[in-house]
């Protein structure tokens, strides 16, 4: 079982006929990704590797029952396709598109929450259910099928992340990549959510790094809410203040966004935290264990009390 | 993309903001001329790229233009240090000289996003003119915060509440409600980050004026808007960031000895991180970009070797879907090219890794393979650590 994406997934990708939008269509194709249509205004009608595009999404949804989309427009006009898709009432958008203005996304985000439409991203390598639907950019062949789900803002660290679970045993149900942006559509309390309900996800790693408060609302969030045992890395317990680390969201501002207070709030909301990034199998493993057998793990937690003390001494 | 402080006080005045009297100088003896323009009374301000200025120096109040030279000499001479800019401070090549305002009060005001609501808020305070940061944590309750919709975009009334709030009256709220809506033009407009005016001011005479004013650029909207390159002082700028930003990769210099080369930022940071475990202390951060290529791999590797604190270089890249074959002929050109004899460890994961580890090991270069992220970072402390460097950075 897994999250968002399956194989009956139908994928319709935004920007196919680019350069990465066609290179990363194909991978995702030759993982087993349902590939139904593409779309490029102005190119509707032709087909590329044997994929027919539209002009536009609602066209390509009428025409093959797509689902899902995923999008590589350039930044510009990134913003248009994301409005577009949700437009046509898709279930799910993946926007890989890194560089997207601010201002683009604050309208962007206005409207989803006006909608049904779930986005994941942008900038970010995407979300995979490993053996069934590749929707990104990320390597197929480092996954596992299995029960850990894989939530993080980052692409290349989430890919280091999976090959030390699958290194030690632990398979995925399903990754997501939320993205590296100060403006993202799901975040990791829509998918700790999501995860929590999932009948075959038993645990859940996640992938943090400064910049925000995102780590935080969902250590508070996980103390409340989550049944399953969860295991966490931060990046960046070294970067200087005030510099942007890479990602447009990953910067600490006046005092905030430090990867120390997102540890600090994790471990008291009972998240096991990974004290280097090349320990973070063993985490999860080490979590897992704790938590005993998926029986277990189902049952409301029996320190619900404590919790409640907690989580009542953060807020004040 | 930062500005300096005089450039975006010529933004908000060409939208109808009040800001002082004043002129940019370049030489000490602009500085004087503009002092005298002001009628020698003035304030005389360093420009850098970093806030607390005024505690640390660079920032004072003249009543003579000699005096005004004088000090402009002095801060032309060096670096100014502050709390935002790091040990090494920034050097000041533009003095803003302004006419000196008698002011009645002092606020706070600006525009930002919010990343918790994805929305931009207003925050305003009537503690204005001091560290914005001290009055939030010790006394949130005088931090004022209003939520912008992006649908209907800020209105007159909100801005007229913040304006009440405030404590101002009459004619002067009305002016304030005029300029918290044209400072949200400009945020929409020029694409703000942010937009900080501290302090804000009521004058003796009772006129509104931006006293101080700091803007941020969105780096993702700068294709909207052309001028934005050309407003940039690279003297402000670390001269191998610049070179980097020219190719597209994101370099942050950082004051230990171990050059860094990884694909994706994420897994820079926690490269940096692992580092630092492993007692070692990295030299810069630097992300290629997720799908690492062999030409920004082989222009990484060229920008790390310029940098003369360099003793050795740790090379990570979790390739998945790129080959390592190629990835490594980067390497290997790049190190040629410019004689590289530093000690280099390399870690790669992708597809054809027995290739490029075998094309590295047959390189001649002084390169280690790391089994893994953990093993990789250890082993290039180690190597440094013993004395391996032995061989000089041959960087100009």
């Amino acid at each position: 079982m897994s999250i968002l994406v399956n194989k009956n997934s139908r994928i319709v990708v935004q920007g196919i006929t680019g350069r990465s939008g066609l290179f990363h269509t194909i991978q995702c194709r030759e993982y087993g990704t349902d590939i139904v249509a593409g779309v490029t205004p102005g190119k509707g009608g032709i087909t590329t590797e044997g994929i027919p595009v539209f002009n536009t999404v609602a066209e390509a949804i009428k025409a093959t029952r797509a689902t899902v989309s995923m999008i590589f427009v350039p930044p510009p006009g990134a913003a248009d396709a994301i409005l577009e898709a949700i437009d046509a009432g898709i279930d799910l958008v993946v926007c890989i598109t890194e560089g997207i203005p601010i201002r683009d996304m604050v309208s962007v985000k206005a409207v989803l929450q006006t909608s049904t439409t779930n986005l994941i991203g942008p900038n970010c390598p995407g979300i995979i259910t490993p053996g069934e639907c590749k929707v990104g950019i990320m390597p197929g062949h480092i996954h596992a099928p299995g029960k850990i789900g894989v939530v993080s803002r980052s692409g290349t660290l989430t890919y280091e992340a999976v090959k030390q679970l699958t290194d030690v045993g632990l398979g995925q149900s399903t990754c997501v990549g939320i993205g590296g942006d100060p403006i993202i559509g799901m975040s990791f309390i829509d998918v700790l959510a999501l995860f929590n309900d999932d009948p075959e996800t038993e645990g859940v790693f996640m992938i943090g790094e400064i910049g925000g408060e995102a780590e935080e609302a969902a250590a508070e969030w996980i103390m409340a809410n989550m049944t399953k045992p969860v295991a966490a890395f931060i990046a960046g317990v070294t970067a200087p203040p005030g510099r942007r680390m890479g990602h447009a969201g990953a910067i600490i501002t006046r005092g905030k966004g430090k990867a120390e207070d997102k540890i600090r709030t994790l471990q008291q909301c009972n998240v096991a935290v990974a004290t280097s990034p090349t320990r973070m199998g063993e985490a999860m493993l080490e979590a897992m264990k704790k938590s005993g057998s998926p029986a277990t793990m189902a049952q409301v937690p029996t320190n619900a009390a404590d919790k409640s003390t907690v989580k009542t001494s953060l807020k004040s | 993309m930062n500005i300096h402080e005089y450039q975006a006080k010529e933004i908000l005045s060409s939208y109808g903001i009040p800001i002082p009297r004043g002129l940019v100088a370049l030489t000490s003896d602009q500085v004087e001329r503009a002092a005298k323009m002001m009628g020698g009374r003035c304030v005389v301000k360093a420009q850098i790229y970093a806030g607390g200025r005024g505690k640390a120096g660079g920032v004072r109040l003249i009543n003579h233009p000699e005096e005004a030279q004088e000090f402009a000499k002095e801060l032309f001479g060096r670096s100014l240090v502050t709390k935002q800019t790091g040990p090494q401070g920034l050097k000041v090549r533009r003095i803003l000289v302004e006419e000196a305002v008698e002011i009645a009060r002092e606020f706070y005001l600006s525009i930002t996003l919010d990343r918790m609501s994805s929305r931009y808020i207003v925050i305003a305070s009537a503690e204005g003119g001091i560290d914005i940061e001290e009055v939030a944590s010790k006394s949130p309750d005088k931090i004022l915060t209003l939520t912008i919709d992006p649908f209907t975009g800020l209105r007159p009334y909100q801005a007229r509440k913040i304006a009440l709030d405030l404590g101002l009256a009459g004619s002067v709220c009305e002016d304030c409600v005029a300029l918290i809506l044209n400072m949200y033009c400009v945020c929409q407009e020029k694409d703000c980050s942010l937009i900080e005016i501290n302090p804000l001011v009521v004058t003796s005479t009772g006129w509104l004026m931006a006293m101080d004013a700091k803007i941020t650029f969105d780096d993702n909207a700068v294709h909207r808007h052309r001028e934005y390159p050309d407003m940039v002082d690279y003297s402000q700028l670390d001269p191998l960031e610049i070179n980097a930003a020219k190719y597209d990769l994101s370099y942050i210099k950082l004051s230990g000895s171990i050059g860094c080369l990884v694909n994706g930022a994420g897994l820079a940071m926690a490269t940096l991180d692992v580092l630092k475990e492993c007692g070692g202390e990295p030299a810069n951060f630097l992300d290629v970009g997720g799908g690492a290529t062999r030409e920004k791999v082989a222009e990484a590797f060229r920008i790390i070797l310029q940098d003369c604190d360099v003793k050795g270089i740790f090379v990570n890249i979790f390739g998945g879907i790129m080959r390592c074959d190629v990835i490594a002929q980067g390497i290997i050109e790049a190190a040629g090219a410019v004689g590289c004899t530093l000690p280099i460890v390399v870690r790669m994961d992708g597809s054809h890794v027995e290739d490029g580890i075998k094309l590295l090991q047959e390189s001649g270069l002084n390169v280690q393979i790391g089994a893994s992220l953990g093993d990789g970072a250890a082993r290039i402390v180690k190597m440094l650590a013993q004395g391996e460097q032995g061989h000089v950075n041959t960087c100009q």
